[in-house]
């Protein structure tokens, strides 16, 4: 989060689009079968080719979200990652707001209130 | 002469598309939502547009954060749809009009709209999940198309204001056009979601219902909120409201409410339909 976002909100701007380039970048390929299993035979190679810093390949390593975004990942480029370990957005909500999938689908069925 | 039949506005997310191939439509998770698409279809069926112009947002499978448009109109023959690295099944390609879309292109620069124009442009989910939707069969999608991509991934992005223009002048561009085509404008995504953050999950009822009423009479109202309001009040995919105030701007200032509906949740989203016709 910026200093000035909503609470549990990052709202994607250029401070965070400079600070996440290389996170976002690298998960752009993933639009491409060949890369995301290049990434999946060696991780720690693909993310040395995009040059991660320390704290993005940190949030790589561990599959934390919240920290990804805090290095200036965008959640659509994010959902590329997510999708070669086969988690949708249902199962990267759960794991943002420290909740199980079952809990946090309950609270999407809440909205209709 | 071109005339614009009517406007649509529609969610466009994944799930939508992930569950159609999955033939889930039928099941008691999906069946209200889509059942409300019925008469839409009905009424598209009776009407027949030719073209489609379809307003959305690209995520990350055309454009990267390398260069990133703020408003972007196809101007190819064909516009390709590709895999986007979660499993949405790749659709067969839709027929563009580049002619109809230079003519667009002229028209909204002489209004002092500067665009991006795109003889190649891959087309996401966004664009294709509506038109899914709405031509389900096994035919495809009938009609041609013309893609317009407007920025809602990187800010600062363009105010509500600001689409509501665009949207007036695409329809003036739109209906300019000398050739008999009957246009339908479909502004897609939305309404309220948030998938990032500690506050994802977030959806808001009201306000969506909200936008629903004051978009069909009163859309200045909601040309007057900041893209800051809107994320704080639908979200921080919230913001896709802009698109649909770029279809009910084509539309001029008198239209009829054909359809309307509103279900909640699909997937992590507020999902709203609208159906509107230009008052006679």
């Amino acid at each position: 989060m910026n200093h000035d976002d909503p609470w549990g909100t990052t709202i994607f701007d250029g401070r965070s689009a400079r600070r996440g380039y290389a996170l976002n970048k690298m998960c752009y390929s993933f639009n491409e079968a060949a890369n995301r299993a290049r990434f999946l035979q060696d991780e720690d190679a693909y993310c040395k080719d995009y040059d991660l810093n320390d704290l993005q390949r940190a949030a790589v390593r561990n599959r934390d979200v919240l920290a990804m975004i805090d290095a200036g990942g965008n959640i659509y480029y994010l959902a590329k990652l997510a999708g070669i370990f086969g988690l949708g957005v249902q199962d990267v909500g759960a794991q943002q707001t420290g909740m199980t999938v079952e809990a946090f689908r309950a609270k999407l069925l809440a909205a209709a209130g | 002469m071109a005339r614009i039949v009517g406007g649509i506005g529609t969610s466009h997310i994944p799930a939508i598309g992930l569950a159609m191939a999955r033939n889930q439509c039928a099941e008691p998770y999906w069946k209200p939502f889509f059942e409300a698409y019925a008469p839409v279809r009905g009424w598209l069926e009776e009407v027949r547009p030719t073209v489609a112009v379809v307003i959305y947002n690209d995520h990350g499978l055309n454009f990267f954060l390398d260069k990133m448009p703020t408003f972007a109109v196809g101007a190819a023959p064909e516009y390709q749809n590709a895999d986007e690295g979660w499993g949405l099944p790749t659709l067969a390609p839709f027929s563009g009009d580049a002619e109809f879309s230079w003519h667009l292109i002229e028209s909204l620069a002489a209004a002092d709209f500067d665009l991006t124009t795109c003889q190649e442009m891959r087309v996401d989910h966004g664009f294709v999940v509506p038109l899914q939707l709405l031509w389900p069969g096994p035919g495809g999608c009938p009609v041609r198309t013309i893609p317009i991509h407007v920025n809602t991934v990187q800010h600062p992005l363009p105010s509500p204001a600001r689409c509501l223009r665009f949207g007036e002048a695409l329809g003036r561009a739109i209906e300019s056009w000398s050739r008999d085509e009957r246009v339908v404008v479909l502004g897609t995504g939305g309404l309220s979601h948030q998938l990032d953050g500690q506050r994802a999950g977030f959806i808001n009822k009201p306000f969506d219902l909200f936008c629903l009423e004051k978009i069909v009479n009163e859309p200045d109202v909601l040309a007057r909120l900041t893209i800051r309001e809107l994320v704080e009040h639908a979200g921080t995919q919230g913001p896709e409201l802009i698109q649909w105030l770029m279809m009910r701007g084509t539309l001029g200032p008198g239209v009829r409410q054909m359809q309307r509906n509103y279900h909640v949740p699909i997937s992590n989203t507020g999902s709203g339909l609208l159906l509107l016709e230009k008052a006679a």
